[in-house]
Parts: structure tokens; C-alpha cells; sequence
């Protein structure tokens, strides 16, 4: 059966690889709209559609489920496991591509079933606690969302119909100051959980590691983007003006989430929570550029929703084969696999360094970008986040030499090394992540016009006003990379 | 010369073809009977199955043309404007006539496996349906009164069938009390409103409401309080609802189903008509209450439900507290707030019947521990998806019916200025997912592989179950013709 889910999904990445050719670069509206009458008394609309934040994430989706179905093998069941990968992938691409409130919550909330049923069906011994948590959690907060959205079309609609039409509710503005700001909180507490910024992070460590690999990995790559993805389209684009008020309270929760998710990382005594921890410091980083308001900033924050899916994507798959390898996640339990898998630890090394944010590979460039543009407008906020980069270094690297270096024990010699079919699935990350670090021009000037137009729309609508920040950030990130190599 | 008019009485004039219906099913259960008593050996379980089915259908084909008959001549009523016929009234049939259909497909299986006589229990169905469909359709509160009576007495009769099974009996008896008390709050509430307004006819009460201004209107208001609790207790809505959980578990899982079905839908069909309708007026009097009776229910609802062990008595709560959205629906007292009620009550029938066909399945013993559906993703996948669906179409999923319907009763509150009810109603939503979500764990996620041996799967069963889920799955994706179909059924009173 994996064969054949492999097929369709790979059907569905190359369409997003063909919408990624034909978009058209520095174009800052939405393309390839489609508007189709759905449940007319309702004013609601199947109305997609993909503009420069919301591309990669397409693409990123398209890739991530087909490598994961290849990748690993569920064990047991195959035919409902890969059911409910693609299942995984059509929501996802729904949700990333929606342009309608009523469509985008039935996305964000339907990808909450194949979830839940993989990690329920294929996970480990506390699956059902996990399960139930993650889909509980996310259900919470998405619960008031839908009051919001049911708000703000209704209250937004006034003499004319009621429309569910993004665009158009951004461009009404028609709430109330306190209205607007409730709204908006309504719809921050949905998407703060499923990204999740501290302190409603709990239900990821659990999920992550009770979740089998594949889902471990889309969870990861995909599905934590909903939570920033909806930020930016939906927090930002339709609230600009609860957006800035609210923007320092995020930004330091965002900041929080760097330390504490870092902090808590080097405590870890299993290799999977670890890697969990570090996704909550890395989704710290994207709202801190997200609600920094800067071109920069907010660019970074795009990419960084990419390199993480790519860097933390990879670290779960290769946690994964070391735990099929060995039947342990426990740091202390592994020891000199180096010796034994050495192309192993080899790609290992990258995708770490990748997640670290060692320049030359991706995490520096979305890093730098962040740290860069939030410097001018949340300096404070940017100086404590940087230390929260020798953080990462810190767990990432101890962890490291805990698991790779020292004397292997017997079992740990016999750790089998990487075969070719699992390099062949890494290698597609691999590829991304020193790619993405050398020449990440074609990612920003994509994502550069929608960033902008965002920008406007939030100065436009709230007293808020960018900082001249000097010449354009994509002749700087050249000069970067160039220079390092 | 006409023949001697012996007292001087002339009888209303009666519009015979509206009132086919439930004569259909009456003249079923006739039949029925009938055949039983007279024929020489005992009557077979698929005669008085098909009997009642195809009654079922041709009354349904009736309703479908009286439906026309709205849309083109409008909205009419007969018997001295008693009975209306609107399409509030044949929403409602259409709707009882499908949950008829469907209760008489599981208890053929059931009846069967449990060796109980199957001709009285389809003529006391048939009867309960009719009366449901005299409640719903009722324009004076005397014959809705009438059709609750009718409805209550065949349930009665089912719950206590099953002779072997002493709980079967408790809780027949326990109905009937409370049964008979909530009646008791309806007719006083009844007489209170004969008191207050001088007539019984909803459309009279309607017109002199309309009018009159009342000095002081404490009888009124008495009248409606009582009309509500009568109605509370028949709905299941807190802190009315202390029978469901205890009857729900010990009525035979058929009688069940139509019990949390048509039983409730039929009570909301009676409130919308009383209140929305009869009390329009006034509604800044009713509504008030039935937020806070819509606040409670829900969070009794699910909060008691998370508590439960045994899955009969989960889904008693859970249909507590889908009586709490319909009544957020019913509060907004507006068109929008009863289609969308009255959609609700359409898609969470169906839903419900689905749901209690496959607990019906599971056994037949008093007791429905979750342990029993152990391992069904495994041995019987096909089944267990349908009842994941349906059981995440309750928490209100998207992509199913349940979702729509809790979609549009939000909006209604909302469109009322009631966020604080939609806020709770979503939060309890929450909750309440909690508890289907263990049953669904409980399919699928298990510790130990074990044969499942218990569980006997009748083919009508399977009919059902299969019915419902595409339905539900249907109206989760396309629900524009089912909308349409709620928004043509708002009730109206109509004079002649």
C-alpha cells in the first residue's frame, strides 16, 4: 500500500513543485486564485489560493509526506497508516492555501484526525495519553477561534453579505478597536497552541514522542507551521491594528520560548524529547520575528518555518532509524555510535548544525534575518534571543558527543550503518539545508513582496511604522553567503 | 334534505390528505395487530418489519407531496387550525418517518436475537411516531398534548418489553414517573395558558398576545415556566434530565435510540412551536431562560459525561448536551437561531440513530463498558470507521454534519449578541470530545490483541450504521440543500 500513497503524494509534490515554477516573483498579491460557491446561505466560498508566505510552506508540505511515507515503515497496518498520511497531507495543503475563514477552520481542525488516529494507532507505550492531549489541546484553543471567526464575518458584514472572504474582511476593517483586539485574541490562543509558544507547549513534548516517526516528522515540519502561518495570514493580516498592540506580550512569550525550550532541551534524558524541546526554542525565534514588524524579521521568520521543517524534519527521521537500529531513545544508553555508523553520524552532524544555525547551512540565514530585523524595533527582545543560539549549540553539541563520541559499548558497535535507500531519503534535506545556506535568494524573492505587502497593510492600519532599515536585506544575504564560502 | 342533525353540532372541516401520514402508520399498526391476532401461527418477524417499512415510505412519499403542496399553496391548517400543515410540520414528519424507518430495521435485528413477540412492539412504534408527528404539528396545545401522549405511552411500552431483564422494567418505570410528572407540568402549564390568553390554539394565543398589553402577566409568565420544564424533561435538558442517563442504559438500544431521537426531536419541535411561534412576543421573557436552562445543559452535559465508565451512559449525557446547543439555537429566538435548531435536530437524529445501531450491536447485556469495544478497528475496520464518524460528527468535527450544525448554531448566537453562550457552548464542545474521543481510543488502541466474540452483526444493522455515516459525511460536505430545507421549515401560525 506505501507504494502506492508514495505515488499520490509524490503526484501532489510535483503540483506544488509546478506552482512554485509558475509563480510569478515579485508579484505581492495571491495567485492562482480559485473561487468556487460552496454553501451559498452561508456566504461561504471554496476560495484558494497562494501568495509569497504561503508558497514554501506549499512545497514543503508536497515534499515532506511523500520522503515520509518511503521513509518509514509503519511496522503494522499499512493500508489506514498511509490512508491517513495523505489524509494528513491534503489538510495541510488546505489549510496553507485557504482564503476563506470557514474553509481555513475546517483544514486547521480536519488535520486533527489522521494525527490523532498515527499517533494513537502507531505510536509507542504512552500513545493514548499523548493522542488524546494533542487533539484535546489544539481542539481548546481552536474552540473559541470559530466564535471569532463567526464574529468578525457577521460583524464585519453590516448592510452588505457576509463573507468569509479573507481578502475582503482584511480590507474592511470594520470591527471596533476592543472588538477586534478580542478577536484577535481569540484567534492568537489558537494558533499559540499549535505552534506552541510556552506556556501551552505541554501537549508537544508528549506528542512528539510517543507519535511514530512519520508523524513525528510531519508534525514537525508541517503541522506547528499552521500555528505561525495562521499568525501571519490570519493574526496580522486581519487584526493589524490588535496585531501591534499586542505584539510586545507575544514577542516576549516568543523569547520565553527560546530560553526555556533550550534550557529544558539540555535536561533531556531521551534523544526524541530533546529534539522536541528544540522545536519549541526554534518556533520562539519565528514569533519573535514575526511580531517585530520589520521586512527582515518577518522574512526570516518565513524561512525559518522552512529551515525548521527541513532541519528538525530530519533530526526526527534520523532519531527514528537510530531507534530502530537500537530500540532506545535514551541518551544515556547510546554511546561512540560514530565508530560503528560514520556516514550516519556524518549526515546527523549536518542536520544538527543546520538546527544550531551554523553558518553556511539554513538555520543561520532565517536566524540572522530575525535577529537582524528585530534588532531595530524589539532590541531587548533580540539581545536575550541571541543567547538563546549558544543555547542550542549547547544541547545540541552535548548531546552530540554523549551519543556519538566516546567508547561504544558492545551493543553500540553493532549499530548498523546508514543503508543507501535511507540515505536516498535524507539526501533531499541534506540538499536543502546547505542549499537554502548558500544561495537562499530564490526562497527571499518570493517571499520579499508579500512580506512587504503586509507590512503596508499593518502600517496602513494601525500607527505603527517600519524603521528605515537601509538597502534592500537580499543584495545583504548574497554578500553573507558569498563571503563565508 | 341532509340527514337530521340530532344535537346541532358541525364538526370542522378536515383536510384528510394532510393527515395521511400518521393515518398511514396508524392504519400499519392496525394491520399489524391484526394480522398477528387472526393468522393461525405466529406472524414472522420480516412481515411486520416490511409492513411498518413500507408504511414508513409511503407515508414519506405523502409528506414529500404535501411539501409541494407548501411550497406552492403555502403554509395552511385543518381541524379548526389545530393541526398545522407548514413546513415546520413536514420537516418534522419527513424527519420521524426517517428515524421510524431506521428503528424498525435495528429492532428487527434485535427483536430477533432476543426472541421478543415483534408484532406488538412495530404497532406501539408505529403508534409513537404518530404521535410524534401530531406533536410536531400540532397548532393547539391540547393536541400536542395528545401527540406527546401518544409518543410517551408506545416508548413506555418498548422500554419495559424486554420481560427477562429486570433493568429493562426499572427503567420503564422510572420513565413513566417522570414521564408522567413532566405531563403534569405541561397540562398545568397549559391551563395556566388557557387562564392567561383564553384559548388553547396557538394561533389564537399568538394573535391575543399580539395585542394585548397585561397589566401584570404573572400567569403568563407561570405558563411558560411550566411549558418549559414539561418540555425540559421530555428534551433531556438540565437539570430536567436526571431519568435519560439511568432509562438510556437500561432500554433496549433501539428503544434508546428513538428515545434520544425522536422522542427529543419531537419536544423541540413542540418548544420551537410553543415559544418561537405562539410566544413570539414575549421573547424577551423566554429567551433569558432558556439561555441559562441552555448554559446549564451544556455544561452538565459534558461534564458529566467525561465522568461515566459505561458508554450507554456517556452517549445519555452526550445527548444531554446536544440539547444544550439546540436550546443556544432555540435562545437567539430568531429565524436564523430555529433553522439552524432545526437543522441541528436533523442531522444530530441521524447521527444518533447511527450511533446507537452500533451500540445496539455490541450486546445486549446491562452493561456497556468501554472494554467491549476493544480492538473493533481491528476486527470489524469497516464498522469502526462508521462509528469514528459518527462519533466525531457528535464532537462536532468538520467535515461532517455535526460540524455544520454546530457551525450554524454559533452563528445564530452570534448573530444574537450572545457570545458569552457561544463561547461556553464551543468550550463544553471541547469536553464533551474528550469522551468520544475514549471510545474511539478504545477501538483502536489496544493493549492486548483479543478475538472479539461477543458482538453479533445483524444485516440491518449494518444498513443503518452505513446509511447514517453517508449522510453524515454527505451533509459535512455539501450542506446547502439540508440549509435550504431548515430555512423553509421555520414555523408559522396560520389561521384556516
Amino acid at each position: 500500500m506505501r507504494p502506492v500513497g508514495a505515488i499520490f503524494a509524490s503526484i501532489s509534490a510535483a503540483l506544488s513543485l509546478y506552482v512554485m515554477a509558475q509563480f510569478s516573483i515579485h508579484e505581492a498579491g495571491f495567485q492562482f486564485q480559485s473561487i468556487q460557491s460552496w454553501i451559498p446561505s452561508l456566504g461561504i466560498n471554496w476560495h484558494v489560493g497562494v501568495d509569497g508566505i504561503s508558497l514554501w510552506l506549499v512545497v514543503l508540505t508536497g515534499l515532506i509526506t511523500p520522503i515520509v511515507l518511503i521513509a518509514v515503515d509503519p511496522h503494522h497496518d499499512p493500508k489506514p497508516y498511509t490512508a491517513w498520511l495523505l489524509l494528513l497531507q491534503a489538510g495541510s495543503f488546505g489549510a496553507f492555501l485557504a482564503l476563506d475563514l470557514f474553509l481555513f477552520f475546517v483544514m486547521f481542525e480536519i488535520v486533527l484526525v489522521p494525527m490523532y488516529m498515527l499517533i494513537g494507532g502507531w505510536g509507542y507505550d504512552d500513545r493514548r495519553y499523548a493522542a488524546t492531549k494533542f487533539f484535546l489541546y489544539t481542539m481548546a484553543g481552536s474552540a473559541l477561534m470559530l466564535v471569532a471567526i463567526v464574529s468578525v464575518a457577521t460583524l464585519s458584514a453590516g448592510d452588505q453579505d457576509i463573507t468569509f472572504n479573507v481578502i475582503e474582511l482584511a480590507q474592511r476593517q470594520a470591527l471596533s478597536t476592543n472588538t477586534a483586539r478580542l478577536c484577535f485574541l481569540a484567534f492568537a490562543l489558537a494558533f499559540v497552541i499549535k505552534v506552541p509558544i510556552v506556556p501551552v507547549h505541554t501537549w508537544l513534548p508528549d506528542a512528539h514522542t510517543q507519535a511514530p516517526t512519520a508523524g513525528s516528522v510531519v508534525l514537525a515540519a508541517v503541522m506547528l507551521k499552521l500555528g505561525t502561518y495562521g499568525l501571519l495570514r490570519f493574526g496580522l493580516y486581519l487584526f493589524p491594528e490588535a496585531s501591534v498592540w499586542a505584539a510586545p506580550t507575544l514577542a516576549t512569550l516568543g523569547v520565553i520560548g527560546v530560553i526555556y525550550g533550550a534550557i529544558v532541551a539540555t535536561m533531556q534524558k531521551d534523544l526524541k524529547r530533546l529534539v522536541a524541546y528544540s522545536s519549541v526554542a526554534h518556533m520562539g525565534f519565528i514569533i519573535l520575528g514575526i511580531f517585530a514588524f520589520t521586512t527582515q524579521s518577518l522574512e526570516g521568520g518565513v524561512l525559518q518555518m522552512i529551515n525548521h521543517g527541513l532541519s528538525t524534519g530530519a533530526l526526527f527521521l534520523m532519531v527514528g532509524m537510530l531507534y530502530e537500529r537500537r530500540k532506545t531513545r535514551a541518551i544515556e544508553e547510546l554511546n561512540g555510535i560514530q565508530s560503528a555508523a560514520p556516514i550516519f553520524a556524518g549526515f546527523f552532524t549536518v542536520v544538527m548544525l543546520s538546527s544550531i544555525g551554523v553558518p553556511g547551512l539554513n538555520g543561520f540565514v532565517g536566524e540572522f534575518l530575525v535577529l537582524i530585523g528585530s534588532y531595530e524595533t524589539r532590541r531587548w527582545w533580540t539581545v536575550i534571543a541571541a543567547t538563546g543560539v549558544i543555547l542550542a549549540a549547547l544541547y545540541l553539541l552535548w548531546a552530540y558527543q554523549r551519543v556519538f563520541h566516546g567508547e561504544p559499548a558492545p551493543d553500540d558497535e553493532k549499530t548498523p550503518d546508514l543503508t543507501f535507500k535511507e540515505g536516498l531519503v535524507l539526501a533531499p534535506f541534506i540538499l536543502g539545508i546547505v542549499f537554502l545556506g548558500l544561495y537562499p535568494k530564490p526562497l527571499i524573492e518570493r517571499i520579499e513582496p508579500a512580506v512587504n505587502n503586509l507590512i503596508s497593510h499593518l502600517e496602513h492600519h494601525s500607527d505603527y511604522v517600519q524603521p528605515d532599515l537601509g538597502a534592500p536585506v537580499v543584495v545583504d544575504i548574497d554578500r553573507v553567503s558569498e563571503d563565508d564560502h | 334534505m341532509g340527514p337530521p342533525q340530532l344535537l346541532g353540532f358541525v364538526g370542522p372541516t378536515v383536510n384528510w390528505w394532510a393527515l395521511l401520514p400518521q393515518m398511514i402508520l396508524l392504519g400499519a399498526a392496525l394491520t399489524i395487530l391484526l394480522v398477528s391476532a387472526l393468522a393461525p401461527q405466529r406472524t414472522s418477524p420480516a412481515f411486520t418489519t416490511t409492513t411498518t417499512l413500507c408504511s414508513a415510505i409511503t407515508s414519506f412519499i405523502v409528506a414529500i407531496g404535501l411539501w409541494n403542496d407548501v411550497k406552492t399553496d403555502g403554509p395552511s391548517s385543518s381541524i379548526a387550525s389545530a393541526f398545522g400543515i407548514d413546513g415546520f410540520s413536514i420537516f418534522f414528519t419527513i424527519l420521524i418517518l426517517i428515524g421510524l424507518a431506521a428503528t424498525a430495521l435495528l429492532s428487527h435485528g434485535y427483536l430477533d436475537r432476543e426472541g421478543i413477540d415483534p408484532p406488538e412492539f412495530h404497532a406501539l412504534l408505529l403508534c409513537s411516531a404518530a404521535g410524534a408527528i401530531v406533536m410536531a404539528s400540532a397548532n393547539d396545545l391540547i393536541v400536542m398534548f395528545l401527540g406527546l401522549e401518544a409518543l410517551s405511552i408506545g416508548i413506555y411500552v418498548m422500554i419495559a418489553m424486554h420481560h427477562r431483564r429486570s433493568e429493562a422494567r426499572e427503567s420503564a418505570i422510572k420513565y413513566f414517573v417522570l414521564g408522567a410528572f413532566s405531563s403534569a407540568f405541561l397540562l398545568y402549564g397549559i391551563a395556566l395558558t388557557y387562564g392567561a390568553t383564553g384559548s388553547t390554539n396557538l394561533v389564537h394565543v399568538r394573535n391575543y398576545l399580539d395585542a394585548v398589553v397585561f397589566r401584570d402577566q404573572h400567569l403568563l409568565m407561570a405558563a411558560m415556566a411550566l411549558l418549559l420544564v414539561g418540555l425540559s424533561f421530555k428534551v433531556a435538558a438540565a437539570p430536567f434530565h436526571f431519568w435519560a442517563p439511568d432509562v438510556y442504559q437500561g432500554a433496549p438500544s433501539p428503544v434508546t435510540g428513538w428515545m434520544a431521537s425522536i422522542a427529543k426531536a419531537a419536544g423541540f419541535a413542540a418548544l420551537l412551536r410553543i415559544f418561537f411561534a405562539g410566544f413570539a412576543s414575549h421573547d424577551v421573557d423566554w429567551a433569558p431562560i432558556v439561555g441559562v436552562l441552555a448554559l446549564i445543559t451544556l455544561a452538565v452535559g459534558a461534564i458529566m459525561a467525561i465522568l461515566q465508565t459505561d458508554v450507554k451512559r456517556m452517549l445519555a449525557f452526550s445527548s444531554v448536551s446536544h440539547a444544550g446547543y439546540v436550546l443556544v439555537a432555540v435562545h437567539s429566538a430568531s429565524a436564523k437561531g430555529t433553522s439552524a435548531a432545526l437543522f441541528y435536530l436533523f442531522t444530530y437524529t441521524l447521527m444518533v440513530l447511527g450511533t446507537f445501531a452500533v451500540v445496539g450491536a455490541m450486546g445486549n447485556d446491562d452493561e456497556h463498558p468501554l472494554s467491549r469495544y476493544a480492538g473493533l478497528g481491528r476486527t470489524r475496520p469497516v464498522l469502526a470507521i462508521g462509528f469514528t464518524v459518527l462519533l466525531l460528527a457528535q464532537a462536532g468535527i468538520p467535515v461532517t454534519s455535526g460540524f455544520i450544525a454546530k457551525f450554524q448554531v454559533i452563528a445564530a448566537a452570534v448573530d444574537n449578541e450572545s457570545y458569552f453562550i457561544a463561547g461556553v457552548a464551543m468550550v463544553t464542545a471541547v469536553i464533551s470530545a474528550f469522551m468520544y474521543l475514549r471510545i474511539v481510543m478504545a477501538m483502536y488502541v489496544v493493549d492486548d490483541e483479543k478475538e472479539d466474540s461477543s458482538s453479533t452483526w445483524h444485516w440491518s444493522t449494518s444498513v443503518v450504521v452505513i446509511a447514517t455515516v453517508s449522510f453524515t459525511i454527505l451533509i459535512g460536505v455539501i450542506p446547502q440543500f439540508l440549509i435550504e430545507f431548515a430555512e423553509d421549515a421555520v414555523p408559522i401560525l396560520i389561521r384556516g
